[in-house]
């Protein structure tokens, strides 16, 4: 059924930029016009471009903000959420522990 | 135009011819406006959900451009129960990279707050390492569950066994120790969660008991906003009202029992919750067509109503979806379609 959701109405994800978009939502509590306008104000698209599996691969690749494919060298995990926080200029919850406990300063 | 082929709540296929179409329309709306005092669908919208159910096509979907953000009640759940053996970090893995999800839960198989309480310390490593590996923002979620703090189960004298011996007094004192205890449970897990690095916390299935657990939910999510500004709270409902377990409780002057989805997200957003999840619930004696109209009849005031972010539950038996372990992909496609384009919700 959460593929018929994400098929049907869904963002995509990391295939596009769902996950993007969910983060303004959780984290400035934007509805999804604004948070989609955010976003696609950030990384230099439009809001129909956020949920296009094509172009977003590219931007994703270009802004190094993690990939579906596993390719070598990409952020991944933890990585790409560096990115991802800098980008949207958020402060990602885990990147706040990762740097208290491995000693790396803001 | 031929017979029109739909569900029931229950999930079975069933035909009907336009006029049968219309009058599901209709008196799906004027059920849910009379019981919540709302207004019914306008002309336009109803004859919008006429199209998407005269579609003869088996898929249906959004527009480009207009498709929202999904959340997960549940989460890791979902394969623990299709019996697919695989670790929890490796399911958030797979709903990442493989089905499209926007964002993702870490979940336990005991899913209430109260049980997870003794053993947090063992989900937090697994949290973190699930962090570690995700790029999409990840909850931690749970019931609050009120029903498990009364006797044998719990600490608290069971309502339950109260109420037929005419002990409405002692009933009521056990409902409001039951919240007391819940409030502690959920605010420490969730605390513990968040200071490991959740993206969010949700409370999925909230109300399930009644008042009491509206009531114990709202107090931690307050809690835990003034301890954390800023935690992500999504907060998901059992029924598209509040059952009167206890019947006088209140919050912030309002008496929860009875409360629709428009006047829930009032509460919720007051308390600082950051995503509402109103639910509408699958009747199976009526067909997905009144089921359907019903649902966004009840959802729409609360979208108006709203300031923050509104994730409709659309999973099994509710939102429309039949009840049914398999549901088919027809008629949930027309539920999401319909939602999110009539209602201009943010999410699922």
């Amino acid at each position: 059924m959460a593929v018929t959701h994400a098929i049907a109405a869904g963002m995509g994800g990391m295939r596009a930029a769902g996950d993007l978009v969910a983060r303004m939502q959780m984290s400035r509590g934007m509805r999804i016009r604004e948070a989609k306008a955010y976003v696609a104000e950030k990384l230099g698209v439009s809001s129909l471009e956020l949920s296009d599996p094509v172009v977003m691969n590219e931007v994703r690749d270009e802004f190094r903000l993690g990939l579906v494919r596993d390719l070598p060298g990409m952020a991944k995990g933890i990585e790409s959420k560096f990115r991802i926080g800098e980008l949207l200029g958020i402060e990602i919850n885990c990147l706040r522990r990762f740097r208290e406990r491995s000693g790396l300063k803001a | 135009m031929g017979k029109i082929l739909t569900r029931m709540g229950d999930g079975t296929l069933t035909e009907m011819d336009e006029a049968d179409l219309k009058r599901d329309l209709e008196e799906g709306t004027r059920d849910a406006a009379e019981r919540a005092s709302v207004s019914p669908l306008t002309e336009d919208e109803q004859k919008y959900l006429f199209d998407i159910f005269t579609t003869r096509a088996k898929f249906a979907s959004v527009e480009l451009g207009s498709e929202v953000v999904l959340s997960f009640d549940g989460g890791t759940l979902k394969t623990r129960r299709l019996g697919v053996a695989t670790g929890r970090i490796q399911a958030i893995q797979f709903f990442e990279k493989a089905l499209g999800a926007d964002t993702m839960e870490l979940a336990h198989i005991d899913y209430s707050y109260k049980q997870i309480k003794p053993i947090a310390g063992d989900e937090q490593p697994v949290l973190e390492q699930a962090l570690l590996v995700s790029t999409v923002p990840l909850f931690y979620g749970a019931m609050p569950n009120l029903g498990i703090y009364s006797q044998p189960d719990g600490p608290v004298p069971n309502p339950a066994e109260l109420l037929p011996q005419g002990k409405i007094k002692e009933a009521r004192a056990a409902h409001e120790e039951a919240v007391e205890h819940a409030v502690k449970d959920i605010v420490y897990v969730a605390g513990k969660m968040y200071e490991s690095g959740a993206d969010g916390i949700n409370f999925d299935t909230t109300g399930a008991a009644g008042d009491p657990d509206f009531l114990a939910t709202l107090r931690a999510t307050r809690i835990l906003k003034e301890k954390y500004p800023d935690m992500c709270i999504e907060l998901g409902m059992a029924g598209e009202f509040v059952l009167g377990m206890h019947g006088e409780m209140t919050y912030e002057g309002v008496r929860l029992a009875g409360l629709y989805p428009h006047e829930q997200v009032k509460l919720a957003q007051n308390a600082g919750v950051t995503i509402f999840g109103p639910v509408v619930n699958t009747n199976t004696s009526q067909s997905c067509v009144w089921n359907l109209a019903r649902t966004l009849t009840f959802l729409k005031p609360c979208m108006e109503n709203s300031t923050i972010p509104i994730h409709a539950n659309v999973g099994m038996g509710v939102g429309s979806v039949p009840v049914v372990d398999n549901p088919p992909t027809d008629v949930v496609s027309k539920a999401s379609k319909a939602l999110v384009e009539i209602l201009r919700l943010d999410g699922l």
